[in-house]
């Protein structure tokens, strides 16, 4: 379906890639509710993947004590919700990540305070 | 000489006719649709406009006088509210931070109704409903500038309150009001009159005013509950004409149906969404509680509503599609709501904070299925670490819904563990919604969507500094510069309630410790 207008109706979509300095990515860690909702970070193609874990992510969810018992080898991924297995030394790009994709992490044993997914 | 005439004075009934029927010409010199381009496009058909029942058969000079004498008797409490320092007697500082919302999310759409009605009181072509959202038009201002009034005062001793209309338009929480009424007066004018006066004003603007002005009788705040009054009997009216006109469209043409039932269910999930904000207000922010989120919904909306709707279904009409949805958020949205300002305290103009032994023990009474086993642990861990002095803020900006444009906090129907993701593609750009419903908005209009404001994208584009500022100088800091866009004052308009300078303040003025004023 589409707007009924009166007149055509064409207006430029305000988030497409050009108009930010480096793709955005969005990011969840499934079962950890105590962060309200999942981010959002604009990060360069050429970021290693495997940088995620060590240098991206602590600044955001290291507060968790969950976060630094991770093991980043047994982490499962999805992206749109399907499951994803990500090459860590390859580049955000070459694991075909785009503007606006949606990745989720799921940390097995580690789901939450208590097991609360909090 | 001349015959001496008898002046007569008209009925009320032929005066109503009168002043505003009796007002209205069809143009000549152009033709109507031309002058009028508005009323037909959405596809609504109407074949008789004389068959709109007036709501309220109030004529203009009635309308001077009944709100002239409002408004004394509203600005002469006011001002007695300042003369003997009112704010001295509420409950505590942290209510003011109720008040902070109102003010900055709340008052502004205000003035949006105000320029919607304008607009659709001069797009139909029928003089009665013309005349309606005229009237309605000018409450909406008359609201703004009183709430406006009533507030400022607390304005003088409180933070967070002096830039109320720079930070609608910039601040990222104020976005989802702001977005909600753009969304709403971008439609037609019979979009916007299904969308404000029947779906916000009729279904649920009762869980918007009764929480807060009973709120604010419950915690002292006698500005503002006589705010409220003065505000009261516009508001019945403005809701018999949300439902007058619903039943006016549908008793119009057969055709009318599906494209109303369309706009309710968006306009009621819309207006639930926006309403989350009052959710946490009333189950968080009060600190002298009135009911709980999950009662006032069941009292005013799923009792209300159910009969609503079956008296509608002689129509066709069916409840809103969300309708379960969001009779099952009601033990959850509160909850998080609230944390997710937490999360974000740093970069909001209000305070938030932990909420107090006896207010987690109301919290558990009031949502026995939920708040101890979902949302207790992440408090008990915040209060743990809180006291440790290391108090949580996130400091990574958030993932929104393109709709509703509230942080994908919602969680799966039937799953409270599991935050909802929805996805739709639009001409090769990703698009990510909270929900099936904000999701089914967006796909039935994706060019206006794609258009959405959301704050941190803006962030993101570099669109949220002050002009002047260089990002690629030596030690910028993006959120301080962003947070400087807002005109929000750090250290004294966000972060934590405990250690602020309202609380402070407030302590002081009151002759309490604020050491005593914690216990």
């Amino acid at each position: 379906m589409s707007v009924v207008s009166l007149k055509p109706y064409n207006f430029p979509a305000k988030d497409v890639r050009e108009n930010f300095p480096a793709p955005l990515l969005f990011i969840g860690w499934d079962d950890h509710l105590m962060f309200g909702a999942p981010i959002a970070l604009p990060l360069p193609p050429d970021t290693p993947f495997g940088a995620l874990g060590t240098a991206v992510l602590p600044g955001t969810y290291g507060y968790h004590p969950d976060f630094a018992k991770i093991n980043w080898d047994t982490v499962e991924w999805t992206k749109s919700g399907q499951p994803w297995k990500p090459d860590p030394a390859k580049t955000l790009a070459e694991n075909g990540l785009k503007h606006q994709d949606l990745i989720r992490f799921r940390t097995p044993g580690l789901s939450g305070l208590n097991g609360s997914c909090n | 000489m001349d015959t001496p005439v008898l002046k007569k004075k008209l009925g009320l009934k032929e005066r109503y006719a009168a002043m505003t029927r009796g007002l209205a010409w069809d143009t000549t010199y152009q033709p109507m649709d031309k002058v009028f381009p508005y009323d037909k496009y959405e596809g609504i058909k109407i074949h008789d406009w004389d068959k709109w029942e007036d709501p309220f058969r109030l004529t203009m000079d009635a309308y001077w006088k009944y709100q002239g004498e409002k408004e004394k008797k509203l600005y002469a409490v006011i001002e007695a509210f300042s003369q003997n320092n009112g704010q001295l007697g509420v409950t505590d500082a942290r209510y003011i931070n109720a008040l902070k919302i109102f003010l900055t999310g709340v008052t502004p759409l205000e003035y949006y109704a105000y320029r919607g009605f304008a607009h659709a009181g001069r797009q139909f072509t029928g003089a009665g409903a013309r005349v309606a959202c005229q009237m309605q038009s000018i409450d909406e201002l008359r609201h703004y500038q009183t709430e406006t009034h009533a507030l400022s005062h607390y304005n003088k001793y409180f933070n967070g309150m002096h830039s109320a209309k720079h930070m609608f338009d910039r601040v990222w929480y104020l976005s989802v009001p702001k977005s909600f009424f753009e969304d709403a007066y971008t439609g037609g004018p019979f979009e916007f009159l299904t969308a404000v006066s029947f779906s916000f004003e009729y279904v649920l603007t009762n869980l918007l005013f009764v929480p807060f002005m009973s709120g604010a009788a419950h915690n002292g705040d006698m500005s503002t509950v006589t705010f409220g009054f003065s505000a009261q009997s516009d508001e019945s009216r403005h809701m018999t004409l949300g439902i007058e006109c619903i039943k006016f469209l549908l008793e119009q043409d057969p055709d009318n149906l599906p494209i109303v039932q369309g706009w309710i269910d968006k306009w009621f999930w819309r207006g639930y969404r926006l309403l989350s904000i009052v959710a946490m207000m009333q189950d968080y922010m009060l600190p002298k509680r009135v009911m709980s989120w999950r009662e006032s919904w069941e009292m005013y909306v799923e009792e209300n509503g159910e009969s609503l709707f079956k008296d509608l279904a002689r129509y066709g009409i069916r409840k809103p599609k969300g309708w379960i949805q969001a009779c099952e958020g009601k033990d959850h949205i509160s909850h998080q709501t609230f944390a997710v300002f937490y999360n974000y305290g740093a970069a909001a103009a209000l305070h938030t904070w932990l909420p107090k032994e006896e207010e987690m023990a109301w919290l558990s009474e009031k949502y026995p299925e939920t708040f101890d086993q979902i949302y207790k642990p992440r408090w008990d861990y915040w209060r743990e670490q809180a006291e440790k002095g290391n108090r949580f803020y996130q400091k990574t900006l958030p993932m929104l819904c393109q709709t509703c444009q509230i942080p994908m906090i919602f969680t799966e129907p039937g799953d409270a563990t599991k935050i909802a993701y929805r996805e739709s593609d639009y001409l090769g750009n990703k698009y990510h919604c909270c929900s099936d419903h904000c999701k089914e908005i967006f796909d039935n209009e994706p060019e206006k969507y794609v258009q959405a404001w959301l704050p941190p994208q803006q962030v993101y584009q570099g669109n949220c500094f002050k002009e002047g500022v260089d990002p690629s100088a030596e030690g910028f800091d993006p959120l301080l510069a962003v947070l400087d866009y807002y005109n929000l004052k750090v250290g004294r308009d966000n972060f934590d309630f405990d250690g602020s300078e309202d609380q402070k303040n407030f302590a002081a003025w009151r002759g309490d410790s604020v050491e005593g004023a914690k216990k």
